[in-house]
């Protein structure tokens, strides 16, 4: 443990979905920010500073909109941080409001990321054509699948894993009022009968583009023991970077990604990650992100991780629950989701999470990750106080 | 608070740089901030950059600068999409958790590729001011007619602009410098009433490095570490009508709080335009007959964006470092017309 | 009074940008222009990259040496796109592969043609197809795609590092 310890009082979030045309961008954000300050039991009075974070600004058209949205976050006349660590913003922006609270520089810092990709073109925004870049350019999935083709290969998976991922995330979000997408008809057939946009990857194994945003409330340990609420301790933080583009580094299975996760198992006091982690809610823009990450994140031996998602163990009632609401293929608020990572095991370990809470979670780890896979944010948190 | 100090600074010369890519313009610097510390990447605890995607024209502009680092094995980074000023801040926070001892920042910017002053009115709200396309030099100007209004001289102005002029002679990092009097710049023509061409900044491309390192660390890396003995940032509201232009309430608070009282043997100050120097050394209570306000020139010598708040911090370091005097003030700001300030209060002693 | 409510207004936002490839990168598109490809060699750990840009990204330090690389390769990975993006119209489905150049340590996203799509295979050995030598410019598009060279598949243990 570094520092002081934190703790998480409160959360909010909106309901996600492809637009949102009745609240301007400082209108989603406030609202998610008002939702976390009533889960606390606080105003925004009892708030010290104010960390944001979101994914590239050319997804809204408005440069640094931190700027223009401090009014709506209460932040005039306070710390302002806007974080931009690419998919991994969200998870990034948390870590850095928490270790203003470990530092001891604050009490309670609030934090929030969102994304507004209706208010833009986050397609056009990815594909802007620089003069001398390489041509092909074919979306997220033209980049992600050739690495989801190397797992596959790798691993020797059974094609059909990633469906059953879709499946099960999808029917979680059902249980999950703030998911973009609740499709209570999803079925097998469904999903193998959708088209394949980047072969090895269909329609039905990629998340939807959301309007939404993600805060917390992250607070000291005099703050939280003084909390009525329930509140998620935070056992351990980690970041890891590494290039995109580096000669001979394993995009499948990154180090970075091995690091980071052993960094926050190192600092929660964790030495078996599968034994000792309830449930966990990790980044997986396309359904074969599981079991790449569940090898990733320690939980499965190199090359085993899809067997995980066969036998039912990363189902919510299975022995290590994945993405118990929904995940990224059920809302993808680019910028927000790794928040809502951050945010959905705080609420696991505070009992709060509702239909879709795992009986128990006392241990649960949050996950997110971007770029070309080569940026982590995790974080651990607990129900009780770490020793 | 832990003690830590600037023990590096380096910076890239400024100018339109049509040569070089924000990555190679960042390698040399990175390597001439690293020199003195004999630090490698592999000892650094903590890495944080400050950059705009905007500036760049392009999503994710910090990605490939994270190259120059040689971030492998991976490395424990973060990224602000603000001045480096701010990567300062958030690294002197990690610092301050006690399991790590050094943080590298850095910042780059290139503001030559685009119409700088077009692409920073992106920075206003997208609906109602935004859309009307002011640009940063027209907004700087109301601000400047609102401090001249509230009792002011533009030969103050001009003032502000021949001493950095002639401070900046002496930096060799410097795009602009020279000596002319204040009379030869008065009858410059205006060029957005009531500011003249040389009341606002120059085009310029850079990059910035400093390194941090916390208590005996600092002291076994740099014979005359430059403490940070108080820092700390804050936000005004953006909407031009709802605050006093000719003032900076942000820059007042967060120079409180982070204990300027006053005194200063040098100052830099991150005032792209003129008059906003005069509104900072306002707010921080920082009189020029005492202190030395922008020794270096300041962002009206050169001005690269993203960069030039993280300058500031490294060059009131360096002169300290350098022995020229004990006791520093370092701002930096962001948005339009001042609207967020950091101010960072240094000391160093033999 | 009331109104119906404003969801949305429309504001065009265009900006100009003049880019700068940087030192490296314009040695390669010279190289294109010329009809070769052109890498640079890592000066700490000897690795090839095609095509450069600033610097060495695991090693953090600027290239050196120039090296030629062959047009001829490993298709390592690939994804068969059956959805076209804005700025790119190709027939569907096309294959967009990643060939390690021979002589290289990296991959280039490239086009991969001249085979049916079902039977496109990782390991596969490719050569680049470039466009009339008139057209060329400075630009990686003068590879217009890679097709199948009649050659044995690569094996799977000497590209693995590079999937």
């Amino acid at each position: 443990m570094s520092g002081q310890l934190a703790a998480v009082l409160g959360t909010g979030q909106t309901k996600h979905v492809a637009k949102r045309d009745d609240v301007s961008i400082a209108g989603l954000v406030r609202e998610a920010a008002d939702r976390a300050l009533e889960d606390a039991g606080l105003t925004y009075a009892d708030i010290d500073a104010v960390v944001i974070g979101k994914a590239p600004d050319m997804f809204e058209g408005v440069m640094m909109p931190e700027l223009y949205l401090a009014e709506a976050l209460g932040a005039i006349g306070k710390p302002l941080i806007r974080v931009h660590t690419a998919g991994s913003v969200g998870g990034s922006t948390a870590i850095v409001a928490t270790h203003l609270v470990q530092a001891g520089v604050h009490e309670r810092v609030l934090t929030v990321a969102f994304e507004k990709q209706s208010e833009s073109n986050a397609m056009w925004a990815l594909s802007i054509k620089i003069p001398f870049s390489q041509p092909l350019v074919a979306g997220a999935g033209g980049y992600f699948a050739p690495i989801i083709r190397g797992y596959i290969r790798k691993a020797d998976a059974p094609l059909d894993t990633g469906f059953q991922v879709v499946l099960k995330d999808r029917l979680n979000a059902l249980k999950n009022p703030y998911a973009h997408l609740h499709q209570p008809d999803i079925s097998m057939e469904q999903i193998i009968e959708s088209p394949l946009l980047w072969d090895p990857i269909r329609y039905a194994e990629t998340c939807p583009s959301s309007d939404g945003a993600a805060a917390m409330v992250i607070g000291s340990e005099r703050a939280a023991d003084a909390s009525s609420r329930p509140v998620a301790w935070i056992h351990g933080t980690a970041v890891r970077s590494e290039p995109t583009m580096g000669a001979g580094r394993d995009r499948v299975n990154p180090h970075a990604g091995r690091d980071c996760a052993k960094a926050v198992y190192a600092e929660a006091g964790i030495t078996d990650p599968f034994r000792e982690i309830d449930c966990a809610e990790i980044y997986v823009p396309f359904s074969w992100f599981e079991p790449m990450w569940l090898e990733n994140l320690g939980f499965a031996e190199e090359g085993t991780g899809w067997k995980m998602v066969h036998d039912g163990t990363t189902a919510l009632d299975g022995d290590l629950p994945i993405n118990m609401s929904g995940g990224v293929l059920s809302s993808n608020p680019i910028g927000a989701s790794g928040m809502i990572r951050f945010l959905e095991v705080a609420n696991q370990v505070r009992g709060t999470a509702g239909e879709h809470q795992v009986d128990g979670a006392r241990k649960a780890l949050g996950h997110a990750y971007g770029g070309g896979s080569q940026f982590f944010a995790m974080w651990v948190v607990g129900k009780d106080k770490p020793k | 608070m832990r003690d830590v100090a600037v023990v590096s600074f380096a910076q890239s010369a400024t100018r339109r740089d049509q040569t070089r890519n924000e990555v190679e313009i960042l390698l040399p610097v990175l390597r001439e901030a690293m020199a003195p510390t004999g630090l490698t990447t592999h000892d650094i605890g903590f890495t944080c950059s400050g950059s705009s995607d905007y500036l760049a024209g392009q999503a994710f502009a910090f990605v490939s600068a994270l190259d120059a680092v040689g971030p492998w094995p991976p490395i424990q980074e973060s990224h602000v999409e603000m001045d480096g000023a701010w990567a300062l801040y958030e690294a002197w926070v990690r610092l301050q958790h006690g399991d790590i001892d050094t943080a590298l920042v850095y910042a780059f910017g290139k503001s030559s590729p685009g119409d700088v002053a077009r692409v920073l009115s992106l920075q206003l709200d997208p609906y109602v001011t935004g859309p009307l396309w002011p640009d940063a030099i027209s907004l700087a100007a109301l601000q400047a007619r609102a401090f001249l209004e509230a009792g002011h001289d533009e030969k103050d102005l001009a003032r502000v602009v021949a001493r950095s002029r002639r401070n900046a002679v002496g930096n060799p990092h410097a795009q602009l410098s020279g000596d002319i009097d204040e009379a030869t710049l008065l009858d410059e023509p205006l060029y957005a009433d009531p500011l003249r061409m040389h009341d606002c900044p120059p085009i310029s491309d850079g990059a910035a490095v400093v390194v941090l390192a916390a208590g005996d660390k600092a002291r076994e890396l740099c014979e005359r570490p430059a403490w940070i003995r108080g820092i700390d940032h804050r936000i005004d509201v953006q909407a031009l009508g709802s605050r006093d232009l000719s003032q900076s309430a942000s820059t007042r608070l967060a120079g409180e709080k982070a204990g300027v009282g006053g005194r200063a043997d040098l100052a830099e100050l991150h005032a792209p335009f003129s008059h906003q120097e005069l509104i900072v050394a306002e707010a921080l209570g920082l009189d020029e007959t005492a202190t030395s306000i922008n020794p270096s020139g300041g962002a009206l010598a050169s001005n690269p964006v993203m960069v030039a708040g993280l300058v500031r911090i490294g060059e009131a370091a360096r002169r300290l470092s350098a022995g020229e005097g004990e006791r520093a003030v370092a701002h930096a700001t962001s948005g339009p017309a001042l609207q967020q300030n950091l101010v960072c209060v240094l000391e160093a002693t033999s | 009074m009331t109104a119906e409510p404003i969801t949305g207004i429309v504001t065009p936002i265009r900006l100009d940008y003049t880019y700068t490839p940087g030192t490296s990168p314009s040695q390669f598109l010279r190289g294109m222009k010329e009809g070769r490809i052109l890498g640079r060699r890592c000066p700490s750990c000897a690795k090839v990259y095609v095509p450069p840009r600033g610097g060495c990204p695991m090693c953090g330090v600027e290239f050196a040496e120039e090296v030629r690389v062959a047009d001829t390769g490993t298709l390592v990975t690939f994804a068969v796109v059956n959805v076209n993006f804005a700025n790119r119209v190709i027939d569907l489905p096309y294959v967009s592969g990643e060939v390690r150049f021979d002589g290289s340590d990296t991959t280039s996203m490239v086009l991969v043609q001249g085979i049916p799509v079902d039977q496109v295979r990782m390991g596969m050995r490719v050569k680049a197809h470039w466009l009339p030598r008139d057209e060329w410019d400075f630009t990686f598009a003068n590879i217009d795609y890679v097709e199948p060279l009649d050659e044995p598949d690569a094996d799977y243990e000497s590209y693995k590092e590079f999937v």
